[in-house]
């Protein structure tokens, strides 16, 4: 099932903030089943390079290509096979989790209530489905991200320290999603200051400030 | 739960048919719709501020003018354009700041969906809210500063074309100022001087209609106006959150 | 010819080059508004209805018709660092800003001097003014959003966006003013309008504002050269100059 095509790609991607040379020519290739850790000091340009990943960020120079397309080109299709975490959780306060993901997953394909209350149940959050978001604790809220990154059925996931907040028990869940994710036939992109305990093809991408 | 299968069966097969149906424009925009007013009518208090605050700096006028009713008359539609454009500007500083604080509009981004089209969806709901509730008070004001009943057909359309036009308008400037300190400042700043054809032309069709003369002229420019912004501030405004997003 | 395009898009050349442009756009700009200061404000004969104080028509015409030029200047390269992600773009609308508010200012004023003779005041909501006036908030509101960003690079887009929108909106506002002061002024306040144009009135002008063009190139270059030299600080052939 592996496609011989190189399905995630990052070449020499040069990113300037003001006079930062931030990104410095960045390249990196991602197939199914693998997972890369990206890790590196503070400022080095993680974030940066995540976000270039996904296309919120144009490089300067370089290319980012999607199963050899540039992703400026199949800006749909590379969106409906990306799931993207930042490091804050980007959830609305007022709406409750499920609320979340409804009009989050429903922006992207059609979907049942049943599934998103499933991926809440699959990540331990399912109690707090009814619950406005700005009375669940950071844990929780890192763990109802991680439904939805679950929900978007997302070929390639894309997590900015997706272990913060959470204890052994949350790290030992998003351990076994990322584990099961690679196992499907997924990818990941993961900034992480950690070692990641997850079993699966793992390489890894040392940025330096 | 057993773990949901991959989008598609080979994951480079762009052609082939998605496990799932992926998302209409229009259901999408309806559910951003239904978002945004989801979320106001949880902060209702939000929602009155504007409001209250076209309503107090309406009271300003005479205040600090004169009680002459006649004179007063004279220079209602000004006032009440005036005091409508300020607490609109007022709330469009909310329409996307919200969304870029907690990180949201980087997910909005994401979608799938085109950007235009979710700019469109929320600058509508945001009208629909902000707007079209000033449309709906302001027969209070202007009895208040003393337009007569008869004119008032015309004051409401008037309003409703350029509280549009100015939704529009301010989505620009809030998609180029959200995340800049003192963006509110800034936002003032940048959308009043593009926004005085509508000051003039709205409040000029009250005007006239006051002077019982034909306000048509008038209402055709403002009606010109806003179709040509709705067809293109939104992309503009689409571009606009792209450079903000970077 | 593409060479040449791509050479002017390249920060070296543009620098070497303006440094050369600028003696001779300013010894035009010099000559050309000499003449006309000195054969619009002496010889030209008074106008039969404004008498000597049309004659402020010399500076105030040319500055009016720069400050419309720098802003449509000013949005398309905008546009072209926006669209074609060109940078020598952004550079040119950074470093034309200023000077065409400079321009509205100057017309202002001078609108304003030249309306104290005919109004009695110094300040009466002409169409004419009042438009330029609205186009000064309108440099002021690119100039403060390009200040606003702390990176560079976002702002000169940001500013390039807005300026797109102000230019299409110029015309649009300019029309407005014209209505609205057609509605509200009576006949009674006399617009400062071109009188109608003899030569002997007419060559000055003309002179004037070419010679204007000349010295808003001279000065755009200047600008320029600063502005590139800032924007490529990093550059090592930029170490070369300023060493």
């Amino acid at each position: 099932m592996d496609s011989a095509a190189q399905a995630f790609t990052v070449e020499k991607a040069h990113v300037w903030r003001g006079d930062r040379h931030v990104l410095k020519g960045v390249s990196l290739e991602l197939h199914s089943r693998e997972l890369m850790h990206v890790s590196g000091p503070n400022g080095a340009g993680k974030t940066t390079l995540l976000r270039v990943a996904c296309g919120l960020l144009r490089p300067e120079q370089g290319r980012v290509s999607w199963c050899g397309r540039p992703i400026g080109s199949i800006r749909a299709e590379f969106q409906g096979a990306l799931a993207y975490a930042a490091h804050e959780p980007a959830l609305k306060g007022d709406l409750t989790a499920l609320e979340n993901l409804r009009y989050m997953i429903g922006l992207k394909r059609r979907h049942t209530r049943a599934e998103l209350e499933a991926a809440l149940e699959r990540t331990g959050v399912g109690s707090c489905a009814h619950l406005p978001v700005r009375v669940l604790s950071a844990g929780q809220r890192r763990r109802a991200v991680m439904a939805r990154v679950l929900a978007t059925r997302a070929a390639l996931w894309v997590l900015d320290e997706p272990f913060t907040n959470l204890d052994a028990a949350g790290s030992a869940l998003v351990s076994g999603l990322l584990a099961e994710h690679l196992e499907r036939g997924g990818m990941a992109l993961v900034v992480a200051h950690h070692e990641l305990p997850v079993a699966g093809s793992i390489r890894r991408l040392d940025l330096q400030a | 739960m057993s773990a949901a299968p991959i989008e598609r069966r080979d994951l480079c097969d762009l052609q082939g048919p998605p496990l799932a149906a992926a998302s209409g424009v229009l259901g999408a925009m309806g559910l951003i719709i239904q978002r945004e007013l989801r979320l106001s009518f949880r902060r209702p208090e939000q929602l009155l501020q504007p409001l209250v605050f076209f309503l107090i700096v309406t009271t300003l006028f005479p205040l600090g003018l004169s009680l002459q009713l006649s004179l007063l008359r004279d220079m209602a539609p000004g006032v009440l354009w005036v005091a409508a454009l300020l607490s609109s500007l007022l709330s469009l500083d909310s329409l996307f700041k919200s969304d870029a604080d907690d990180g949201t509009l980087d997910q909005l981004a994401l979608s799938g969906q085109s950007l235009t089209a979710i700019v469109i969806a929320k600058t509508a709901a945001h009208w629909l809210l902000s707007g079209a509730a000033l449309v709906l008070v302001s027969p209070l004001v202007a009895i208040a500063l003393g337009i007569p009943g008869p004119v008032f057909p015309v004051m409401l359309l008037s309003l409703a074309l350029g509280t549009l036009t100015l939704s529009w308008l301010g989505a620009i400037g809030a998609g180029l100022t959200v995340g800049l300190k003192r963006g509110n400042v800034l936002l003032s700043l940048i959308v009043l001087p593009l926004a005085m054809p509508l000051l003039i032309f709205g409040a000029g069709a009250t005007d006239r209609a006051i002077s019982g003369i034909s306000s048509a002229g008038a209402l055709y420019f403002l009606g010109s106006l806003c179709i040509l912004t709705s067809t293109l501030a939104p992309f503009a405004a689409a571009a606009a959150l792209r450079i903000t997003l970077e | 010819m593409w060479t040449w395009f791509y050479r002017l898009a390249s920060p070296p050349y543009v620098y070497r080059t303006a440094a050369s442009l600028i003696p001779w756009l300013m010894t035009a700009a010099a000559l050309t508004i000499g003449y006309g200061l000195i054969d619009g404000l002496v010889f030209a004969p008074p106008d039969y209805q404004q008498g000597d104080a049309f004659r402020i028509i010399y500076v105030h015409a040319p500055s009016a018709w720069m400050s419309l030029f720098s802003y449509s200047l000013m949005a398309v390269a905008g546009a072209i660092g926006l669209i074609w992600r060109i940078k020598i773009g952004h550079a040119v609308a950074a470093a034309t800003a200023p000077i065409g508010a400079s321009f509205t200012l100057l017309a202002l004023v001078t609108g304003s001097l030249w309306g104290r003779p005919m109004w009695g005041t110094y300040w009466a909501w002409d169409p004419r003014l009042t438009s330029e006036l609205i186009l000064l908030f309108l440099y002021v509101g690119v100039m403060s959003l390009r200040a606003a960003f702390e990176d560079p690079a976002r702002g000169d887009r940001a500013a390039a966006l807005l300026a797109i929108v102000g230019v299409v909106n110029v015309p649009i506002i300019h029309f407005s003013v014209v209505w609205w002061n057609s509605l509200h002024q009576g006949a009674t306040i006399a617009k400062i309008g071109k009188p109608s144009m003899p030569g002997s009135m007419l060559w000055p002008l003309l002179s004037m504002l070419f010679g204007f063009m000349c010295f808003f190139g001279a000065v755009l270059c200047m600008r320029l050269r600063g502005e590139v030299l800032n924007r490529e600080r990093q550059a090592a052939w930029v170490r070369g100059v300023v060493k």
